[in-house]
């Protein structure tokens, strides 16, 4: 699930690092809060321990191929939410950085859909009610399954809505949502199976590690239902209030312009806007997303092509020139 | 050479390329994340049917490459996740988009074609880009970047825990793999039987291990607080380097550099 460079578009990685960054302050906040200096060795070595895991290839019964752990669950269960979140999000910098899995600009949008909803949504709205009256093996199947598949296919769908508002898809939305939210049905699912095994082992071996078991959901200031209702009042507004004003109202940059010109397009020519105008159809290279001609487009492409070819070329040159001097010295 | 010792492979590699003393490697890590990151944010600013013009955007990796004397090929193998994920969802463009761009004899090209080209390109440049950034810079350097943008040194320290303790943890990973293949010849992967015990007794060695790594961290006199040494200065030469690169970016984002080049031969 994790996303490329290629597939956000700038503001559309500008949000979810703004979304993500947000959670990411609470999150040390509520760490820095504990006090408790034995947790960031913990939290590191256990980043490790998830990037350790992910290469562990498990057989899935009655098929032949073979799954793996994805982390944000497992670790929200061990860590607590805003521990978690925060190792998840060194192990996603890590894969970008040494491994190119999801890329720089995009984890944002990697930590919004594999961290944030694995662990603050997972934990907080799953794991935690379910075991608020203790742990069973019953109890830990369902919320680690549960939890997983949930998180999961809110992760894919996040996906899907972030690669549609960056414009890089043709894909009709109705196909890409039916395309990705099965795959990570049955990817969920394999998740929290593997999840579960390795809970129920730990409750076995050492009950004391596993987080938020028998406490009550009144503890702390993001429970249960306060969760439950900021989402809800959060949907209500932006779903009921805000999406009027979009609707109704123009954007702000033709409002302006309503109010001081008395329309929202304004008509201008000669002077410094001919001399821009001018310079926009000359460094336009395609205008309204189309060429500026038919017959030119190709003329124009082979130059561009050309051109490329020269300076490519000519770059390359200069290095090896470069590189035969310097071994000269 | 299985998949652990691959990645402990891959990332030993990176360590010592990032290490060697090249003058890219010596440029403030700062400087180089923010060009990095400028860079990635300009090739996929570009429109999706800009093929031409995003051309312009493989010079800095051409570039780069040679001046701090890697090898490409060596960076093509991280370009295969990307790659299939990049072509996963820009192939079906072709299909939804019919719109014919230009025609080179009786060949249409489509928009599809063209939006899915300009969908690898960027695909491809921004790996390269990241790629060259770890390969002249430590993860110490990147991490001592993110605390002079005020990243917390919380998270900070985190990170360089996570980053240590990966190959550790991916020896004992593997050692348990290997010792369960040999127990069960044949088979693909762990059996759902021993999830469990498999992943859990790996899970409680390494928790035990961040016990150990805590107590010893005390008595090397770590109070919750970690200080970092060595500062590196932003000096002319790099502040040169970020104003070069910078403006030599947003040349080729707005200024069809290729195209003016062509026209002056064709």
């Amino acid at each position: 699930m994790h996303m490329a460079d290629a597939l956000v578009a700038p503001a559309v990685a500008a949000t979810m690092y703004l979304a993500s960054g947000t959670a990411g302050g609470y999150s040390i906040r509520r760490v820095r809060m504990e006090d408790d200096a034995k947790k960031i060795p913990l939290m590191g070595v256990m980043g490790a321990f998830v990037f350790a895991a992910q290469m562990i290839n498990f057989t899935i019964p009655g098929t032949g191929s073979s799954g793996h752990l994805c982390g944000g669950m497992l670790l929200s269960a061990l860590l607590g939410p805003c521990a978690g979140f925060l190792t998840m999000i060194g192990v996603l910098l890590i894969q970008c950085l040494l491994f190119a899995d999801g890329g720089l600009l995009a984890l944002g949008c990697n930590v919004w859909n594999m961290a944030f909803y694995g662990c603050f949504v997972g934990a907080l709205l799953i794991w935690r009610p379910i075991m608020k009256k203790g742990a069973t093996k019953g109890k830990i199947v369902l919320a680690s399954v549960l939890g997983s598949v949930l998180t999961l296919q809110l992760g894919a769908f996040s996906v899907t809505l972030e690669t549609l508002a960056s414009g890089i898809t043709e894909l009709p939305f109705g196909v890409f949502v039916a395309t990705m939210q099965p795959i990570h049905l049955a990817i969920g699912t394999v998740e929290g199976l593997i999840t579960a095994a390795v809970l129920v082992f730990v409750h076995e071996a050492r009950p004391e590690l596993l987080w938020g078991v028998g406490e009550t959901a009144s503890e702390g200031k993001l429970t249960f239902k306060n969760t439950l209702i900021v989402l809800a009042a959060g949907a209500a507004l932006i779903g009921g209030v805000l999406s009027l004003f979009a609707s109704a109202f123009p954007d702000g940059l033709e409002w302006s312009m309503e109010k001081v010109a008395g329309t929202t397009e304004l008509s201008s020519a000669g002077g410094v806007y001919d001399v821009l105008a001018a310079v926009q159809e000359k460094t336009a290279l395609l205008p309204d997303y189309a060429f500026k001609g038919s017959e030119s487009a190709a003329g124009t492409s082979f130059s561009g092509i050309v051109g490329a070819v020269i300076v490519i070329a000519v770059c390359v040159g200069c290095c090896q020139l470069f590189r035969f001097f310097k071994k000269q010295r | 050479m299985n998949k652990f010792d691959r990645a402990i492979h891959e990332i030993q590699t990176m360590d010592s390329m990032a290490e060697r003393d090249q003058w890219v490697n010596r440029i403030h890590p700062l400087v180089k994340l923010f060009i990095t990151v400028f860079y990635i944010a300009t090739v996929v600013s570009f429109p999706r049917y800009a093929l031409t013009g995003l051309l312009g955007m493989c010079l800095y990796p051409i570039l780069l490459f040679s001046a701090a004397e890697l090898s490409f090929g060596e960076s093509l193998y991280r370009l295969r996740i990307v790659l299939l994920l990049v072509c996963a969802v820009g192939v079906w463009n072709p299909f939804f988009d019919r719109t014919v761009y230009a025609q080179i004899g009786s060949f249409a090209v489509t928009g599809g074609m063209v939006s899915m080209l300009t969908l690898m390109a960027k695909g491809i440049f921004t790996v390269l880009a990241a790629y060259l950034l770890i390969a002249t810079t430590t993860i110490e350097k990147i991490c001592y970047a993110l605390r002079l943008l005020h990243i917390p040194k919380l998270f900070v320290t985190q990170v360089l825990l996570i980053y240590r303790y990966i190959t550790v943890l991916l020896a004992e990973a593997e050692r348990m793999s290997q010792a369960y293949a040999l127990r069960a010849p044949g088979q693909k992967g762990i059996h759902h039987k021993v999830w469990g015990t498999f992943l859990g007794g790996l899970l409680l060695r390494s928790m035990d291990r961040a016990q150990e790594l805590y107590e010893s961290m005390c008595v090397r006199g770590y109070r919750g607080e970690f200080y970092y040494g060595n500062r590196q200065r932003v000096k002319a030469a790099d502040i040169a380097y970020l104003l070069l690169v910078a403006a030599g970016i947003l040349l080729f984002r707005f200024v069809p550099v290729f195209e003016v080049v062509g026209s002056l031969f064709v």
